[in-house]
């Protein structure tokens, strides 16, 4: 029962850094145990043969997303003291919310409906079966669109986020295009009578 | 064996987490950013425990899907919080208020 075992480990530690997450008093520890968490999800996905999106979860996620994270952070300098303000003051509204949809969830999740004979017989695939190779398979033929849209939003935001944070500064030279485009004869030449 | 409905509870657990982190927070808005990629990391986690448990490989699909999305939007939405930073030197969720037109 090994895999059972790697289970309750992976899923403990993914919600008690979680938790850590929400209650981290240092917006820095959040983002270390968000990244623990990642990691610990990345390993349910290989209990559940999910392997490349495993390995995705940790290249992507923890390599550029949450390092994106910290170097924001750093960039930052945020009044950490003040930030707890209203910690307290939301906590019965938001736990409140939290408890009754934990739950609701946990009640449906539990209910038996998950639990049928076809659900319970998941075997795990053999050595032979290839994720990377089954994915790749189903995403450029029967979801080529999908993934074309989802290249077109990731330009979309790369240019965003680049255009959201140019800057010029005050005292670089640079061409104003408008005004050049726009300029008359009369306002460089002027005829002098000698 | 791990049984379909654990996967759930624990993904169910995570989303809980993050919507009562969206609650908590409110003064951060790197918090509240974590929170959000908390509750699609529960998705996710739905998704490839139903993709396994109903040999479709459509749900691990759709994970690559929601990955996308959820990393453009944290580069858009980082980058209005540095363009906010700064105009205001600070980050709290008050003062963006002053956003709306």
């Amino acid at each position: 029962m090994l895999e059972t075992a790697f289970f309750y480990l992976f899923g403990g530690l993914a919600i008690g850094a979680g938790l850590g997450v929400v209650l981290a008093r240092n917006t820095m520890h959040s983002v270390m145990l968000l990244i623990f968490c990642f990691f610990n999800t990345a390993g349910l996905f290989f209990l559940l043969d999910a392997e490349f999106l495993g390995i995705i979860l940790i290249l992507i996620y923890v390599g550029a997303v949450m390092v994106l994270f910290m170097f924001v952070i750093m960039m930052l300098e945020v009044n950490r003291a003040k930030l707890r303000e209203g910690f307290l003051q939301y906590l019965p509204v938001g736990g409140v919310i939290a408890v009754i949809l934990l739950v609701e969830l946990v009640a449906s999740v539990s209910s038996g409906v998950f639990g049928s004979d076809q659900m319970q017989q998941a075997m795990h695939l053999g050595q032979d079966v290839n994720n990377t190779v089954e994915i790749g398979k189903e995403l450029y033929t029967r979801y080529l669109l999908g993934f074309e849209i989802a290249a077109i939003i990731l330009l979309v935001a790369l240019v965003g986020a680049i255009v959201l944070t140019l800057r010029e500064r005050k005292d670089s030279k640079y061409q104003n295009i408008s005004r050049q485009v726009n300029v008359r004869k009369e306002d460089r030449l002027r005829k002098v009578k000698m | 064996m791990v049984s379909l409905s654990a996967y759930l509870v624990v993904a169910a657990c995570l989303f809980c987490i993050g919507v009562a982190g969206l609650f908590l927070n409110r003064k951060n808005v790197i918090t509240i950013l974590m929170c959000i990629e908390l509750i699609l990391l529960a998705v996710n986690i739905n998704f490839v425990a139903f993709s396994h448990f109903l040999n479709d490989l459509a749900g691990q699909i759709f994970v690559f899907f929601v990955l996308t999305v959820a990393a453009s939007e944290v580069a858009v939405g980082l980058a209005i919080l540095v363009a906010f930073y700064r105009q205001r030197r600070s980050i709290e969720i008050e003062d963006i208020n002053t956003l709306q037109g």
